[in-house]
């Protein structure tokens, strides 16, 4: 059983999401709500995969992205994801930053979508990735005229921001109803058009679209 | 063995011809004052019949007001004059505190006429219609005196005049005497008694900080207000509407699950469906009231996120060795926040930067793109807005723009901590 540490500061929140991921078949091995609290937890429980809140006590800035850092600093590749309020490019730069996956960055409304929101957890406790949409569509938002983005067409963008998501092949084929072998020649295009090179493992690629596009900014 | 006698002799000129070296630009810079001073001191007199018409014009009531208005308005920019005359002619620079027009007719008239600085510039304009004359006739000696001596020759070769002519050159003389060594301390004299009565004295300088302050204050305070009522009817007409639309589904959800479970099920989606657009509308609320990017990282982080959601390329260069007060910090953002959003509608720029650093007790900004320019600080509110939320800290802001670029937009506000 994949075993989680809940870090989130608001009791209401905390509890929330220990019952869901309890009763969605993950095992929550410690709930804590503070920084400090979560790197001991860590330390102590070896989880596979920490839920961490952006904003913690005592100075309620980014202590919880700086904490996950931090983690995954010490322990290079633990799955981490991020939950917040709202969501900034800034900070998928940061996660994505040391290239090692199993990240995930959520907005909070997401747990509401309670079958997808597990499947991110055990997605990114697998070394995956789990991109929030919101993040995806600020970094199509742009679109600027030197943008590698601009040389994309529609169906290659809609392609690129499932990718980004997290989704695998058959699921991107699935959710735009195209056959996989379609998805595989979209995403062969996509990379052709951004310079980068073939690659199988999927969460890297997506992480090499997404350090590609933040290096150009 | 005799040597050769030696004289002083150097590769200088003369003494003398040094200092007429030295001086001779200053005499003609004397010169151009005491002229440009005259000048002003003729387009005075207008003035003053102007100003004595209105006068006999005043017990006539209501009737005498626009003379005074026009009369009292046409000295500013005389005296206006006259002070860039006395820093150009001096190097010094002359305050000036004119407490600022706007509004009606009748409310600029008002703050016309109960200015201190506009009788200060009456009082001035009197005495300098008498002083430019003395310095006219200092300098018209200067240039009739030598004439004379140059020309009573001629004449008196010519035989003009019995000779009596030659009794004229003395009186050249004595002009060219009194004009040339006069001209200059006549020339400083009169710039320095120009600058003390057109000065500002001190509770003139305060009352007009003192009307600014109150004008920024009423700004703040409706930009505040302004702002305020828009929060109210954004969570009225959103967030609160969506919570009552949902409260509704969950409730109907409730009578319906014994009913019938499917009907419950679509409720309780539609109820979802609901609480995901208040949290949306939420959350941008929050970014617009306060980013909470700007909370966690501060004016620096907070710029490089909106560098990153920018459509046009965005180098920033935020050095602040410390937080900014939250005040600041949010007018800075929400400035460099509507500065990269003009840019990116209309400038058509491919290339920008954001520089903010601290210098000498203050803080400057400067936002630049290389698009095709010709921004028109009138149009729109934009820049209004930016000067409002700067004006709070005593902020200047300037904007230029030619046409076919680049544009920069620039602030600069006092900063100590």
């Amino acid at each position: 059983m994949t075993s989680v540490v809940v870090v989130e500061d608001l009791l209401l929140l905390r509890d929330g999401l220990i019952r869901l991921l309890s009763t969605n078949g993950l095992d929550v091995a410690a709930a804590v709500d503070t920084a400090p609290a979560f790197l001991e937890a860590v330390d102590t429980h070896k989880p596979d995969v920490a839920v961490v809140d952006v904003r913690l006590p005592p100075t309620f800035t980014d202590e919880g992205l700086r904490a996950a850092i931090e983690a995954r600093h010490r322990r290079p590749g633990f799955p981490v994801l991020i939950l917040s309020q709202y969501v900034e490019q800034l900070y998928a730069r940061e996660l994505l930053s040391d290239g090692a996956g199993g990240v995930g960055y959520l907005l909070k409304d997401r747990v509401g979508d309670v079958r997808q929101f597990v499947d991110a957890v055990q997605r990114v406790a697998g070394g995956g990735t789990a991109m929030d949409p919101e993040v995806i569509s600020q970094i199509l938002a742009r679109r600027s005229r030197t943008s590698p983005l601009a040389g994309l067409t529609p169906r290659e963008r809609e392609v690129l921001a499932l990718m980004a998501e997290g989704r695998t092949n058959v699921a991107i084929a699935r959710s735009l109803v195209i056959t996989t072998k379609a998805v595989s020649k979209y995403i062969a295009r996509i990379f052709a058009k951004l310079d980068l090179p073939p690659s199988d493992d999927d969460h890297r690629r997506v992480l090499a679209v997404l350090a590609y596009l933040n290096s150009t900014s | 063995m005799r040597t050769a006698p030696t004289y002083p002799m150097s590769g200088h000129p003369p003494a003398w011809r040094g200092a007429v070296r030295r001086r001779a630009p200053d005499m003609g810079r004397s010169c151009v004052a005491l002229l440009a001073g005259g000048l002003i001191s003729l387009a005075a007199i207008p003035l003053l019949i102007l100003g004595l018409a209105t006068l006999v014009i005043s017990p006539l009531g209501y009737l005498g007001l626009p003379f005074l208005a026009v009369t009292t308005g046409l000295i500013r920019p005389l005296a206006r004059a006259e002070r860039r005359r006395v820093h150009l002619a001096t190097g010094v620079a002359v305050a000036e505190a004119y407490r600022p027009l706007h509004g009606s007719v009748t409310a600029r008239v008002r703050t016309l006429l109960s200015d201190v600085s506009t009788w200060r510039d009456l009082g001035w304009l009197l005495g300098w219609i008498l002083a430019g004359a003395v310095g006219l006739a200092f300098l018209a000696a200067a240039v009739v005196g030598p004439s004379f001596i140059v020309v009573v020759p001629f004449d008196y070769l010519r035989g003009a005049g019995d000779g009596k002519v030659l009794e004229l050159l003395p009186l050249g003389a004595f002009f060219t005497a009194v004009g040339w060594a006069g001209c200059r301390p006549v020339a400083k004299a009169l710039a320095a008694l120009s600058a003390q009565s057109l000065a500002p004295d001190e509770s003139a300088i305060l009352r007009v900080e003192m009307a600014h302050l109150a004008e920024t204050r009423d700004e703040t305070v409706d930009a505040r207000a302004a702002e305020l009522r828009r929060i109210e009817r954004d969570l009225h007409d959103g967030a609160q509407a969506r919570l009552v639309s949902l409260t509704m589904s969950l409730g109907m959800a409730e009578d319906e699950f014994d009913r019938d479970p499917d009907s419950a099920r679509q409720l309780v989606i539609e109820a979802r469906a609901s609480a995901r657009m208040a949290l949306n509308e939420l959350r941008h609320l929050v970014r617009g009231i306060h980013p909470p990017v700007l909370t966690e990282r501060g004016l620096s982080g907070a710029v490089e996120a909106l560098a990153l959601a920018s459509a046009v390329p965005v180098e920033v260069d935020v050095v602040l060795d410390e937080r900014l007060p939250a005040p600041l910090e949010s007018a800075l953002y929400f400035m460099i926040a509507e500065a990269m959003a003009n840019i990116a509608r209309h400038s058509e720029a491919t290339w920008a930067f954001v520089r903010l650093w601290r210098e000498q007790g203050r803080l400057r900004l400067i936002v630049h793109d290389d698009g095709r320019g010709g921004a028109d600080p009138a149009r729109g509110s934009g820049l209004r807005g930016m000067q409002q939320r700067l004006a709070a800290f005593d902020g200047k802001l300037t904007l230029s723009s030619p046409v076919g670029g680049p544009t920069e937009l620039f602030a600069e506000l006092p900063f100590r901590q």
